[in-house]
C-alpha cells in the first residue's frame, strides 16, 4: 500500500512538477474511493476539492430539461477532475458521477491555495499544469461544437 | 508520319479547296470548317468553300472581338473565334445511355465521321491534350474516343497572330508540326494559292485526288515568312518558367482576391477554352420511372455547384474558384497529364467580359512571388 | 489523323450494372446498410478495402459510396447515410429492389504495407464504414499484424454503427477498441469527448506503426496532429478523402483537390500528400 506522497509522486499528471512541489501538495491530499453512481462533485456546490483519478471513469454531466442528464465529458485514469477550486468564486460547474468504482487522490482546495499563496513558485507551476489540461479540453470541446458528425458541413 | 515540306510539298489553287471538300465528303466525312456567324467565327458543317470566311480577319483584345474585312480574299485570314473543336469531339450535351425498366442499359453511339478543315496549331494541340484526358488512362471516354478515332484534320498554318494569341509561349505554334493529315499554308503574294504539307498516309491519299503541282522555292519561302510573321506578332506572352511551382507556391497570394473582385464567375472562359473538360451528368426518368436516361453535359468549375458535397460547396468563394481554374490550367494539369492545359489560343482573354488575362495574372504573381517574400 | 494516345473506343464499360438488394438493415435514424448481389452477367472486378462504387438510384442519380463489407464473393455491402435526394432514395430501397453499380474505383487502404506493423485505425462518424473491411481483415488474419488499435468517435451513442460487431471485436481481447462520443445521456457508461482524446491510449511503436483514418476532415487533421505528437508522422498515416464526384474515373473534373483526382488518386491518400492540400482553404 503506497503512501500519499508516493501516490502523488507516481501520478503522471504531476510529472511536470518538481519533486519538492509534489511533496508540498501531498500534504493536502488523501485517498478516496467512490462507488458506481456516487456524486464526486455536485454542480453549484463550493469547489473545495479537486481530484486526480487513479483508476476508473467519471462522467461530467449537467441536467437539460426534457433530456435529463447529459454527459459532456468523461475523465479517466490519470485525468484531473475539477479546477474550480483555483478560480473565484470557487463553485463547481458540472456534476461529476463515478462510472464504476473510482479511486482518486483528493486534494483540499483551501489547503492548496494557501500553499500556493505562500510559495508563488509552486503556484505558478501548478497553474501551468492546470492550464495545459484546460487548453486540451477546451480545444476538444470547441471541435465537438462543430458537430462534424452531424448532417451539415463536416 | 513526319510532315513533308520542301521538295515533297505540293501547291494547290483556291479552286482545289472545293475539290478537297468534295473528296472528303466522297470518303464519308462530314466536313467542318470555319464560318462567320453571330459576328464571330464558329466551326460548322460546310459543303463548299463559299461558306468559308473569305476576306475576313479578326481583331481581338481583352473582352473584345471584331470581324474586319481584308482586301486580299484570304480564305483563312482570321485567327480563332469563340468556338473550338470540342464542340464536335466533346459536344456540350451527349446521351450516355438510355434504359428501359431495370434492363441492362445500352449506350448510344451515333455520330458522324468528321473532317476538320482550317484547324490551327493551338487547336490541334488542344485536341491532343483532350486525348490525354479522355483516352490516356485505364478508363476511356467512349463517346470522345469514337468521335476522335476517325477524325480527319486539315490544318491551316497561321499567317498572322491574333491580338490575344500566345502560342509561342506555350510551345504550341504558330506552326503545326504534326497531328494533322494535311496542312495548308495560304500564300497571298498576288497569286493566291496554298502550300500543302502531308501529315499521314490518309492525307496523302486525299491530296492525290486533287489537282496539285510541286512546290517551288518561292512557295516554301513565302510559307516560312508567314510563320515568322505569325510568330513575331503574338498579342501576349506568358513566361512559363517554373510555372507549376510558382502558382502552387502562391495559393494565398493577394492577387487572387484582386482577380476575384473582377471575375463574374460567368464561365465564359471555360466554355471557350478548347481544353476545358469538366462535365456533369443529368439523370432523367419518365413519370412512371420506367425509362431512364443519362446525358453528359458541359460543366464549369466556376459554378458553385461544381464542388458541392452534402452540406455545402468546397469552393464557396469566387476567389477559390478562379484560383482553381487558373492553377489547374497552368499548373496542376502538368502533374495530372504531363503537359500544360493551356495552348495559348487567347480565347479566355478575348471572351472574358471584364478582360481578365491569365498572362497578366501570372505575371503579377510572378512579380511579387510570395515564396521569396523573406528574401528582400 | 489518329491520336498519338492509344486511341480505342474500348476500356472498361462505364454503364451501371444492375444489382439486386439482397438485404437492408437500418443502422441509425439516417443510415442504412445495403447488401447487394449482381443480377446477371459477368461479375465486377474484386473490390479492395478503401475502394468505392458509384451507386445508381434509377432515375435519380449516382453517388460514390465506399465499400463497407463483402467485395470478393460477388456480394457488395455499402453503408449509406441519407443526406440528399439520391442517398435518401438508396436508403429507402427494399429487399428485391434493383440499383445500378459501377466500380470498383479509387485507391485502396494500404493493407499490404501494414503487414508486420502496429496498426491504428481511426474512424469518425460514418467514417467507420470505409474502414470496417480493414478491421475485418486485421481481425481475420490477426497474426499478420502487430498491435491493433481502433479508435472510433461518434456524435452520440445512438449514432454509432455496427454495435454488435464492434462489441465482438472488443471481446476478442487481441485488438484494442476504444469508442468515444461527443455527448451522451447519463445512461452511457463509455467515453465522452473528442476522438483525439483516445490517441494517448494507442499502444504502438512509432517507428513501426501505420495509421488509417476516415472521418470529417477537421477530425482527421487534428488526429493526425495528435499522432504526430506520438512520433507517428504523416508518411505513416493514410486518410480517406471525399469530394464531389460525377464520373468516378477522372474524366469529369469534379473531384479535384490540387493535382489529385480524389476518384483515382484517392480516396485513400497518404497524409504527407493530403495535408498540404487540406491546409489550403477552399482548394
Amino acid at each position: 500500500m503506497q503512501t500519499i506522497p508516493e501516490l502523488v509522486a507516481d501520478a503522471p499528471a504531476f510529472a511536470p512538477l518538481a519533486p519538492e512541489h509534489r511533496d508540498q501538495i501531498a500534504g493536502c491530499a488523501r485517498n478516496r474511493v467512490f462507488q458506481d453512481g456516487a456524486m464526486i462533485l455536485r454542480e453549484g456546490e463550493p469547489a473545495d476539492t479537486f481530484h486526480v483519478i487513479r483508476t476508473g471513469a467519471v462522467a461530467l454531466e449537467t441536467h437539460v430539461p426534457r433530456r435529463g442528464a447529459v454527459i459532456v465529458e468523461t475523465l479517466h485514469d490519470g485525468d484531473l477532475l475539477g479546477w474550480s477550486w483555483l478560480v473565484s468564486p470557487y463553485r463547481v460547474a458540472f456534476d461529476g458521477r463515478a462510472v464504476g468504482t473510482v479511486h482518486t487522490i483528493e486534494f483540499d482546495g483551501a489547503c492548496l491555495r494557501g500553499k500556493c499563496d505562500a510559495d508563488p513558485g509552486l503556484g505558478y507551476d501548478l497553474l501551468k499544469l492546470v492550464a495545459a489540461v484546460m487548453l486540451e479540453r477546451l480545444q476538444g470541446t470547441r471541435m465537438r461544437l462543430l458537430d462534424l458528425y452531424g448532417k451539415g458541413l463536416g | 508520319m513526319q510532315a513533308t515540306t520542301g521538295s515533297d510539298a505540293r501547291v494547290i489553287d483556291p479552286s482545289a479547296i472545293d475539290a478537297l471538300i468534295g473528296a472528303l465528303r466522297d470518303r464519308g466525312y462530314s466536313v467542318v470548317g470555319p464560318v462567320v456567324r453571330s459576328q464571330s467565327i464558329v466551326y460548322a458543317e460546310i459543303e463548299s468553300s463559299a461558306e468559308l470566311p473569305r476576306g475576313w480577319r479578326d481583331e481581338q483584345e481583352g473582352g473584345t472581338f471584331r470581324l474586319v474585312r481584308r482586301d486580299d480574299g484570304a480564305l483563312f485570314g482570321h485567327n480563332v473565334g469563340h468556338d473550338s473543336l470540342k464542340r464536335f469531339l466533346f459536344p456540350p450535351r451527349v446521351p450516355v445511355w438510355h434504359g428501359r425498366g431495370e434492363d441492362p442499359l445500352e449506350p448510344d453511339q451515333d455520330h458522324p465521321r468528321y473532317a476538320f478543315l482550317g484547324v490551327r496549331s493551338c487547336d490541334l494541340h488542344a485536341v491532343a491534350i483532350q486525348d490525354r484526358v479522355f483516352m490516356g488512362s485505364h478508363y476511356v471516354e467512349r463517346d470522345y474516343a469514337a468521335r476522335r478515332d476517325d477524325a480527319f484534320f486539315v490544318a491551316v498554318q497561321c499567317g498572322q497572330a491574333g491580338g490575344t494569341c500566345f502560342c509561342t509561349s506555350m510551345g504550341t505554334g504558330p506552326r503545326a508540326e504534326g497531328g494533322f493529315d494535311l496542312a495548308l499554308t495560304e500564300l497571298l503574294d498576288g497569286q493566291h494559292r496554298f502550300l500543302v504539307e502531308v501529315g499521314s498516309e490518309r492525307g496523302a491519299e486525299v491530296l492525290a485526288a486533287l489537282p496539285s503541282r510541286v512546290a517551288g522555292d518561292r512557295d516554301g519561302d513565302l510559307a516560312r515568312e508567314a510563320t515568322e510573321r505569325a510568330a513575331a506578332s503574338m498579342g501576349r506572352t506568358l513566361d512559363t518558367t517554373d510555372i507549376r511551382d510558382l502558382l502552387m507556391g502562391n495559393l494565398e497570394h493577394p492577387r487572387w482576391d484582386d482577380v476575384a473582385s473582377r471575375c463574374l464567375s460567368c464561365t465564359n472562359c471555360t466554355l471557350v477554352c478548347p481544353t476545358c473538360f469538366c462535365h456533369t451528368v443529368e439523370d432523367r426518368t419518365d413519370l412512371a420511372g420506367q425509362e431512364t436516361d443519362r446525358d453528359r453535359v458541359w460543366d464549369s468549375c466556376f459554378s458553385l455547384d461544381h464542388s458541392y458535397i452534402h452540406g455545402g460547396s468546397v469552393r464557396g468563394t469566387g476567389r477559390s474558384r478562379y484560383r482553381q481554374w487558373m492553377t489547374h490550367k497552368l499548373a496542376t494539369w502538368i502533374d495530372q497529364f504531363g503537359t500544360s492545359g493551356c495552348v495559348g489560343c487567347g480565347r479566355c482573354i478575348t471572351w472574358c467580359p471584364v478582360a481578365i488575362d491569365i498572362t497578366e495574372e501570372t505575371a503579377a504573381i510572378r512579380a511579387t512571388d510570395m515564396r521569396h517574400a523573406d528574401d528582400s | 489523323m489518329a491520336s498519338a494516345v492509344a486511341a480505342t473506343a474500348d476500356g472498361p464499360s462505364l454503364l451501371p450494372v444492375p444489382f439486386r438488394v439482397a438485404g437492408t438493415r437500418q443502422d441509425t435514424h439516417d443510415t442504412w446498410t445495403l447488401t447487394l448481389e449482381p443480377r446477371a452477367g459477368p461479375p465486377l472486378p474484386v473490390f479492395a478495402p478503401g475502394q468505392f462504387a458509384m451507386l445508381y438510384a434509377y432515375g435519380a442519380g449516382e453517388v460514390p459510396i465506399s465499400l463497407s463489407g463483402g467485395g470478393s464473393d460477388r456480394t457488395l455491402v455499402h453503408t449509406v447515410r441519407a443526406v440528399g435526394t439520391i442517398t435518401a432514395r438508396l436508403c429507402a430501397l427494399a429487399e428485391g429492389d434493383t440499383l445500378g453499380v459501377r466500380g470498383p474505383y479509387g485507391t485502396p487502404w494500404p493493407l499490404a504495407a501494414a503487414a508486420g506493423r502496429d496498426v491504428i485505425v481511426v474512424a469518425g462518424g460514418i467514417g467507420l464504414a470505409p474502414v470496417r473491411p480493414v478491421i475485418r481483415e486485421l481481425v481475420e488474419h490477426r497474426d499478420r499484424y502487430g498491435r491493433v488499435t481502433v479508435l472510433y468517435g461518434g456524435r452520440a451513442p445512438e449514432e454509432l454503427l455496427y454495435g454488435d460487431e464492434v462489441a465482438a471485436w472488443a471481446a476478442r481481447g487481441d485488438v484494442v477498441i476504444e469508442t468515444i462520443v461527443d455527448a451522451a445521456d447519463a445512461g452511457w457508461r463509455g467515453r465522452v469527448g473528442l476522438v483525439t482524446k483516445l490517441v494517448p491510449l494507442v499502444d504502438a511503436d512509432p517507428a513501426n506503426a501505420i495509421a488509417m483514418m476516415c472521418g470529417p476532415e477537421p477530425m482527421m487533421r487534428f488526429t493526425a496532429a495528435a499522432l504526430g505528437d506520438r512520433g507517428i508522422g504523416p508518411e505513416s498515416v493514410w486518410v480517406s478523402l471525399e469530394r464531389s464526384m460525377k464520373c468516378g474515373v477522372g474524366h469529369c473534373g469534379h473531384c479535384q483537390l490540387g493535382p489529385l483526382f480524389v476518384c483515382k488518386d484517392g480516396p485513400v491518400v497518404r497524409h504527407d500528400v493530403a495535408a498540404p492540400l487540406m491546409a489550403v482553404r477552399g482548394l
